[in-house]
């Protein structure tokens, strides 16, 4: 069947789909997993020591944390639908598979963050604090459950494990659950993705802690906010650097394809180099490349001179396995998508680092060119996480379900034009929320916390919304 | 699609019913939530009546929206060629069901912050359009599950668009338009208090005698159709007869003041509208115009038996504890919203429950 529309195919209108509705809704996930820990880790420190700045915090993080919030769970729906909508052979084909740990994370996660943050929001006054303390923290907890259900459905399609492929149907049939829910890629990535999702949040706090220390409102509370940011951003950014090494060092195994088009690596070598930036073509004569000797081949298997293998030979290998067909992914987006995640992530850390170095000094709010470097890096994170998914997606092509299912045999067989339709109307639904968003969320973090909360505040108890 | 002559295993039945309910639990709650976002500009005479509506709704639209979420995970994992088959042959009712959700969804959390007043008007009219189209939809798309959509032999639907909108399918939607809309006004009634309370008393009782003729009139042909058809669901005339009582009670239980009894007549007859349709999908989960060989069966869609297991016994474990939760939440936000400085007036009102 032709399914084309001005030359372009069904197939890559669903994967532009895809990647636009799945890199939208993460831009607010990590932060609404990050911001929300840290809004339960300030009430906390405001339930017990009574002070009335980590109090103002509180209200004005969790503000903020509520507008990111809405728009995390109304594209989360559209993610969970175009399974359906797009990868109809694809729901069908891992459907047994697939479909529980998504069911679970609506059954386990998603009616706890939602019915917890209604009481969170609606309950202040009404429930005693320390069950409105208590909500934040199960809303909270729903959060980082969910990422977890997601993360491991999406780590069967790195990995699967614990499935047959029934001789009948044709389809993956799940035979182990409990070794889908410990797929060792699941691990490995599940703190990947929490650290840095954490450390969004540090980030963010930081960021707009540093604008409002620059500005000089509130400096009592802000401070409070900023170190408790500070000491986030510093040790979820070395947590989320070594678990990521682990994680590559993981993939070399399982997919080594992947690591290898990462570092634009042609040929199979012992004691490989690692390449730190590339100016011109990747594979040969590049008009200039800085490699450090042996670094790739300690990185991707912990010894000096460690064979670390090549596209070249991966691919001889792949179609030997699987027939013919080319089995490399976009070699460029990897190398770069790699080297843009791991770079802003080291940044943050020297961001964490010199920030505590600081803070020791006792010079933090007196270094405005700090501040407003801070609150620059808000921007990085959200680059760093977005090309994360980047790397971890387009390195799985042309697989679907790695060695199982190829992404072409997983589209739907519907025209282009309906799907050419729904990906305009979705850029420009997600397009203007995106200005909405971004507009609302810096209006709400300029606007300086009132210290005295003024009776007017008090009377809106009553109507929330 | 091979017609596979076997009928269901009892694990198949188990999640066909769990669905079912999750769908019924859906509209039942999201059914109220959707009412009062269409009644807004309705019962509402200044800004601070809106407020009062959406608060009333506040804390658990988005607890009720979880229902459709899961409900969506939950026939993808327990039937996968339904979910594959619907959801993409649905594509552009559901396109415009999810659009109309994510500005729903948004106007509730950005309304109250929006920085001018054009703004909160084009919040408002998310709201009150993200409402109604998902209100008509989702009837228009289970009536053609009952009704049939032109489900070919390789288990996807053909056809274009318009298979989707015909007649029965229109009527179907128009019975969950002014079904849930009644649903708002009688849980309007119940949640509000003052002015807002009355306009919706007078709304419910204006719009029940015609959601009456609409509902019996799609309820009369899904019976008949149910017997005369091809296909062989269960025929149960007590539900749909047991729908149209309570329906025809709602006028004169809001005239009484029998506020409660009022929602709980409307809530029954989504649940009984509901059930009498899966009832009539079963065994099948999705009709064929075609041909009955190619209606989408639940033994030819459903997962192996593992899988069910596995989700059973998730299920069993943790559907309590998000029962109770979630019944918690209406419990502690149970008294009535009130315009800001009306609490001694509420305090005076005596109320029937």
């Amino acid at each position: 069947m032709s399914l084309l529309i001005a030359g372009i195919s069904t197939l890559s209108l669903a994967r532009w789909q895809f990647a636009v509705t799945t890199v939208f809704h993460y831009l607010f996930v990590p932060l609404t997993i990050g911001l929300g820990l840290l809004v339960a880790v300030l009430q906390t420190a405001s339930y017990r020591t009574g002070d009335a700045a980590y109090e103002r915090m509180t209200r004005f993080f969790g503000n903020l944390f509520l507008v990111n919030f809405a728009i995390g769970v109304v594209t989360g729906i559209v993610q969970e639908f175009q399974f359906g909508m797009d990868w109809s052979k694809y729901s069908v084909f891992v459907g047994n598979i697939f479909g529980a740990p998504l069911a679970i994370e609506g059954l386990l996660a998603f009616f706890m963050e939602s019915t917890f943050l209604g009481i969170w929001i609606f309950g202040r006054g009404r429930v005693s604090k320390r069950v409105h303390l208590a909500s934040i923290w199960m809303a909270s907890l729903g959060t980082i459950l969910s990422a977890a259900f997601i993360v491991a459905a999406n780590s069967w399609m790195q990995h699967p494990v614990g499935y047959v492929i029934d001789p009948k149907t044709h389809q993956a049939v799940m035979n182990n659950f409990w070794a889908v829910m410990t797929n060792s890629t699941f691990i490995a990535a599940y703190g990947h993705v929490l650290f840095s999702a954490f450390l969004t949040g540090g980030v963010f706090l930081l960021a707009v802690s540093a604008w409002h220390l620059r500005k000089g409102h509130d400096l009592e509370a802000f401070s409070k906010a900023a170190k408790v940011a500070i000491v986030v951003t510093v040790v979820t950014a070395i947590a989320t650097m070594f678990l990521g090494d682990n994680q590559a060092k993981m993939e070399e195994v399982q997919q080594p394809m992947k690591m290898a088009a990462a570092e634009a690596l042609y040929n199979t070598e012992s004691g490989a180099s690692f390449s730190i930036f590339t100016l011109g073509n990747l594979q040969d004569n590049p008009i200039l490349q800085v490699r450090i000797p042996h670094i790739l081949s300690v990185l991707a298997t912990n010894t000096w001179n460690g064979k670390v293998q090549g596209i070249n030979q991966l691919q001889k290998q792949a179609v030997h396995q699987y027939g013919a067909g080319s089995y490399v992914p976009m070699i460029w987006v990897l190398y770069w998508s790699f080297r843009i995640m791991v770079g802003l992530g080291i940044l943050l850390f020297l961001l964490g680092g010199i920030g505590l170095w600081l803070v020791r000094k006792r010079r933090l709010e007196r270094s405005p060119r700090y501040l407003r470097f801070a609150t620059w890096m808000v921007l990085a994170p959200f680059l760093a996480n977005s090309f994360g998914w980047i790397f971890t997606e387009v390195g799985r092509q042309p697989w679907v379900v790695n060695g199982l299912l190829t992404t072409s045999k997983a589209v739907t067989a519907i025209s282009p034009g309906y799907v050419a339709a729904s990906l305009i109307g979705f850029t420009a639904v997600y397009s203007l929320l995106a200005v909405i968003e971004i507009g609302l969320m810096v209006r709400l973090a300029k606007v300086a916390p009132a210290v005295e909360v003024p009776a007017e505040a008090e009377r809106d108890l009553e109507l929330v919304y | 699609m091979l017609a596979i002559i076997s009928s269901p295993s009892g694990l198949e039945q188990l999640w066909f019913s769990l669905i079912a309910l999750l769908w019924v639990g859906y509209f039942f709650l999201e059914g109220f939530d959707f009412g009062v976002g269409i009644l807004m500009p309705f019962v509402s005479a200044d800004d601070l009546d809106r407020r009062v509506v959406i608060n009333t709704i506040g804390p658990v639209w988005d607890g009720n929206e979880v229902w459709l979420l899961t409900a969506g995970g939950a026939t993808f994992a327990a039937f996968p060629l339904w979910y594959a088959t619907v959801f993409s042959g649905f594509y552009l009712a559901l396109f415009v069901v999810l659009v109309a959700l994510i500005f729903r969804g948004m106007a509730f959390e950005m309304r109250h912050r929006s920085s001018s007043e054009r703004a909160t008007r084009w919040w408002d009219r998310a709201i009150f359009w993200g409402s109604a189209l998902p209100a008509l939809l989702w009837g228009v798309a289970f009536a053609d599950f009952v009704h049939g959509v032109p489900v070919g032999a390789n288990a996807t639907i053909g056809g274009t668009f318009f298979d989707l909108v015909k007649p029965y399918a229109l009527l179907g939607g128009l019975a969950t338009l002014s079904l849930f809309t009644l649903h708002g006004a009688t849980y309007l009634g119940l949640k509000s208090e003052g002015d807002v309370r009355i306009r919706a008393h007078g709304v419910a009782q204006r719009i029940a005698p015609i959601t009456f003729v609409i509902v019996t009139g799609f309820l009369a042909w899904t019976y008949q159709s149910a017997r005369t058809m091809h296909h062989v669901g269960l025929v149960p005339p007590l539900l749909p007869v047991v729908a149209l009582i309570a329906l025809a009670g709602v006028g004169w239980l809001v005239r009484e003041r029998l506020e409660g009894w009022a929602f709980i007549a409307t809530a029954l007859t989504i649940v009984a509208f509901f059930t009498t349709l899966f009832l009539n999908l079963y065994p099948n989960v999705l009709v064929s115009s075609i041909s009955p060989h190619y209606d989408l069966t639940m033994v030819a869609s459903a997962s192996q038996p593992y899988t069910l297991e596995v989700m059973s016994w998730v299920a069993l474990i943790f559907t309590p504890f998000v029962l109770l939760y979630q019944s918690w939440t209406y419990w502690i936000f149970k008294k009535r919203v009130a315009r800001p400085g009306a609490a001694s007036e509420a305090l005076r009102d005596t109320t029937n429950v």
